[in-house]
């Protein structure tokens, strides 16, 4: 017959985890900080004469006080954005008006067709921000769906699923180009 | 007819707890790893806007954060959105000490990869966003972000 062992009561301990793990619990933030990131433009040096950029190479959107959308002159609207933006950068049509294209070799790419179309984005003071950060948003994704074009034409994979090394190619064979212009003091708040 | 075993003579053996703290270790831990204590008191509101194209932010101990958006205590500080740093309010001029103040706090190496993260609310005008925008300019801290939630699309 086998003796009764004697057992240490580790109930107890339980308590003592649980007191800890309601601690961290209460404490903890589960939210990664994620978000839309850009690089600022250094300050304008006024003794260095800003480039010249082909008045066709520039795509401008405008977005005024009140939450309405200019693109290149024309009123427009945030949920055709994308699209609009999608095809004014890639000028499939070849248009005049449009951006530019030009043929150069890529390592891992061979030659493809570089837009020179750079969007310049302007708002005014009294924009809201969420808009302004939709208008940020649907240029990015404008840029992420020309990139995973890109990736399925010469790869046949999704941008996100390609190795460091061709995403590097297909960055500089679709470079993301957005400035943001000068702010000037219009509109008040 | 089914017949139901009587409790026979022999003790039953309590279920062993000793398992349980295991357990609750397990969850300890995993929330002690993904734990990050609230370093600052909000004093104001952010409701940060949605987006879909979103990136996580690399590297959290580079990450200097401004909040902007309407105080939270409006009956004394009034509805206009403003600026947070640290734990007060900040006007934009303070924008360009704190930047400063946060690149000594890191590592020598490290101070070119400090990002600041803007937390805007959503309703605020981008007339201070601006402000901030090219105060950062000025100081020289390009990397920012503009902080969203991720929306999922259809």
């Amino acid at each position: 017959m086998a003796r009764p062992v004697n057992e240490i009561n580790a109930g107890s301990m339980a308590d003592i985890a649980f007191l800890l793990l309601i601690f961290f619990l209460v404490t903890t933030t589960m939210d990664v900080d994620s978000g839309i990131i850009r690089r600022l433009p250094p300050p304008p040096d006024p003794t260095v004469k800003p480039p010249d950029i082909k008045e066709r190479n520039v795509i401008n959107v405008l977005v005024n006080s009140r939450d309405a959308l200019l693109v290149e002159r024309q009123p427009s609207d945030i949920k055709t954005l994308r699209r609009q933006m999608h095809d004014i950068i890639a000028n499939f049509s070849n248009r005049e008006d449009w951006p530019e294209k030009r043929l150069e070799t890529i390592e891992h790419l061979g030659e493809v067709w570089v837009s020179r179309g750079i969007v310049s984005l302007k708002n005014d003071r009294g924009t809201s921000y969420n808009m302004y950060i939709q208008v940020q948003n649907e240029l990015t994704s404008a840029f992420n769906d020309l990139r995973n074009e890109m990736a399925m034409e010469k790869f046949g994979l999704r941008y996100s699923q390609l190795p460091n090394e061709w995403k590097e190619a297909v960055n500089k064979a679709v470079p993301v180009a957005i400035s943001e212009a000068e702010p000037e003091d219009v509109g008040g708040k | 007819m089914a017949r139901f075993k009587r409790k026979g003579k022999g003790r039953l053996p309590g279920i062993s707890t000793a398992s349980l703290p295991d357990i609750i270790f397990m969850l300890l831990f995993f929330f002690m790893v993904t734990t990050v204590m609230r370093e600052t008191t909000l004093i104001v509101k952010v409701k940060v806007p949605d987006a879909t194209e979103v990136q996580k932010l690399e590297r959290k101990s580079l990450v200097s954060y401004i909040y902007i958006g309407p105080p939270l205590r409006s009956q004394i500080f009034g509805t206009e959105s403003r600026i947070q740093l640290n734990d007060r309010f900040a006007s934009v001029s303070e924008i360009q000490n704190f930047i400063v103040a946060e690149r000594e706090a890191r590592d020598e190496a490290d101070r070119g990869l400090l990002t600041a993260s803007l937390k805007v609310d959503q309703e605020t005008k981008m007339g201070i966003v601006t402000d901030v925008k090219q105060e950062l300019r000025r100081i020289g801290a390009f990397r920012i972000n503009y902080s969203t939630r991720r929306r999922i699309d259809k």
